[in-house]
């Protein structure tokens, strides 16, 4: 019964531009993901984000195009810090967002009560995985839908869909780094910003990169070496959980926490429909406007193909992914690191 | 002879343009900046502080570097004939084509930065920061500039993007 009245699933995009905003929606975003130039979402990088303008402009051109805009307000305010996030949903409830994204439970709170009627949107951020998790989102905030962690495989989703209140959303492509949504603070060690709280992964103030005369590349986050490229290797964001370093048990430098290697589940795509998966997500707020229209392009046609019965048509993207490798990650097996 | 076969020859500018004295470009590299900046005034707002740093654009395969100080109301480009003397914030190396890509809107940044193809030292922020803020700008900065140039202008453009990397 409930293959009659699936509905076919969201493609949603990201934009860290208002020109990649407009190309994602001619390029068949059905949602656009952004956020604004400030704490308030967890890609708060140098000369990117939305100004006030810049979002009431988009999100009239992605209406008149029949696209909804989600607005990230995924991190977490620190104590005592909250007027930023409530300045952002008050202004994303005027200019009229369709959703907002959100993380913190006292953000969901105050946009719940603040703003009634508004749509929220679990954030990966969040970190929820399990049936507990959600419905408590779902129960006390009337969140609509769930960003999962990157960290179920597809039975696990499937399952999962039978026994929650809300759509799920997962992602299909882009940046891997999924070691603890949410959680993570080896930034923060590292140079005293918090990804969760001032949005910044890896701030590119505190990011070196030095070459030597043999053309090695060495990147460093403020004091801490996080790798070294030889000539001819390819390079990953200057990311502390995609560093290579020594430790004691090991000979040679190796890849501590994670490798640098980007999520294409391309191969899985018809079995994330069949699980039930509302909306899939496009990962790359800080990618350019030519990365948007090619994988958004890409993942438009493979997803009507599915929902039209034929075998996916999925372009080559690995050119698009970090250190030039792919991966299913553990939505193919729980054997992903 | 295919247009892209000439990537064979990507070396070839190298050594026919040096000959030619640095300042021969100087006017024209500022025109076409000028042009840029009142055509496009919002790149300014999205490099914030940034707009008052020092950029130097290595070109690989050219033999002379640029310097780029994108203030607003006063974009200034000065060419010089290598890197050795200059000071500069941030310096970004790759070949001619490949920036040719990134301000056609045809290349992404990260892709190119993974491949090893585009380089970056100095002031990472600001690179950036000039990198979000070029990608911003509607339709492309290549084209725009081959504008300015008229006929010949859009010929030599159409040109290089038939060329493969």
């Amino acid at each position: 019964m409930q293959e009659e009245t699936r509905k076919k699933p969201e493609l949603v995009c990201p934009a860290g531009t208002p020109a990649a905003f407009r190309t994602a929606v001619d390029a068949g975003a059905d949602d656009v993901y952004c956020g604004f130039q400030n704490a308030t979402n967890a890609r708060n990088f140098p000369g990117l984000n939305f100004m006030l303008d810049e979002l009431e402009e988009a999100i009239d051109y992605a209406h008149r195009h029949g696209t909804k805009v989600l607005l990230a307000l995924n991190t977490f305010p620190p104590a005592g810090q909250t007027q930023l996030w409530k300045q952002a949903a008050a202004d994303g409830a005027r200019l009229g967002v369709d959703a907002f994204i959100v993380a913190d439970i006292g953000v969901a709170r105050h946009i719940t009560e603040k703003h009634p009627g508004q749509r929220l949107h679990l954030s990966v951020q969040a970190g929820a995985p399990s049936v507990e998790a959600i419905k408590f989102y779902c129960e006390e905030f009337g969140v609509k839908r769930v960003v999962l962690p990157r960290i179920l495989t597809v039975p696990e989703i499937k399952s999962l869909k039978s026994e929650i209140p809300c759509e799920i959303e997962t992602f299909i492509f882009g940046n891997h780094g999924l070691m603890a949504e949410g959680r993570c603070s080896l930034t923060n060690y590292a140079t005293g910003y918090s990804t969760n709280m001032d949005g910044v992964c890896s701030p590119a103030g505190d990011v070196e990169y030095k070459e030597d005369e043999d053309g090695n590349v060495r990147s460093r986050l403020a004091d801490f070496t996080i790798d070294c490229f030889g000539c001819g290797q390819n390079a990953g964001y200057p990311t502390i959980c995609k560093g290579r370093y020594h430790a004691p048990h090991r000979d040679d430098a190796y890849y501590a926490f994670e490798e640098p290697v980007s999520l294409n589940l391309a191969g899985l795509l018809p079995d994330l429909i069949e699980a039930g998966v509302d909306a899939f997500k496009i990962e790359g707020r800080q990618r350019s406007r030519a990365y948007v229209r090619a994988v958004v392009e890409a993942w438009r046609k493979a997803i009507d193909d599915v929902v039209e019965g034929k075998p996916p048509e999925i372009a080559d993207l690995l050119a698009f992914t970090e250190g030039q490798k792919q991966t299913q990650g553990a939505f193919q097996s729980k054997k992903w690191r | 002879m295919a247009a892209r076969d000439l990537a064979r020859f990507k070396d070839v500018p190298k050594h026919l343009l040096r000959p030619v004295p640095a300042w021969v470009y100087t006017p024209f590299l500022q025109r076409a900046a000028g042009h840029i900046a009142r055509k496009h005034p919002r790149l300014f707002r999205r490099l914030g502080p940034h707009s008052h740093k020092n950029f130097l654009i290595q070109f690989t395969n050219l033999p002379f570097v640029l310097l780029l100080q994108p203030h607003p109301g006063h974009v200034r480009i000065e060419v010089f004939r290598d890197a050795r003397h200059v000071e500069y914030d941030a310096k970004i190396s790759g070949s001619f084509l490949d920036m040719l890509r990134l301000l056609d809107g045809r290349m992404d940044g990260d892709a190119i930065f993974f491949s090893r193809a585009l380089r970056v030292e100095g002031d990472t922020e600001a690179v950036v920061s000039l990198r979000n803020a070029l990608d911003d700008v509607e339709g492309s900065i290549a084209g725009d500039v081959a504008d300015l140039f008229g006929a010949p202008g859009r010929a030599g453009l159409s040109f290089l993007r038939r060329i493969e990397a």
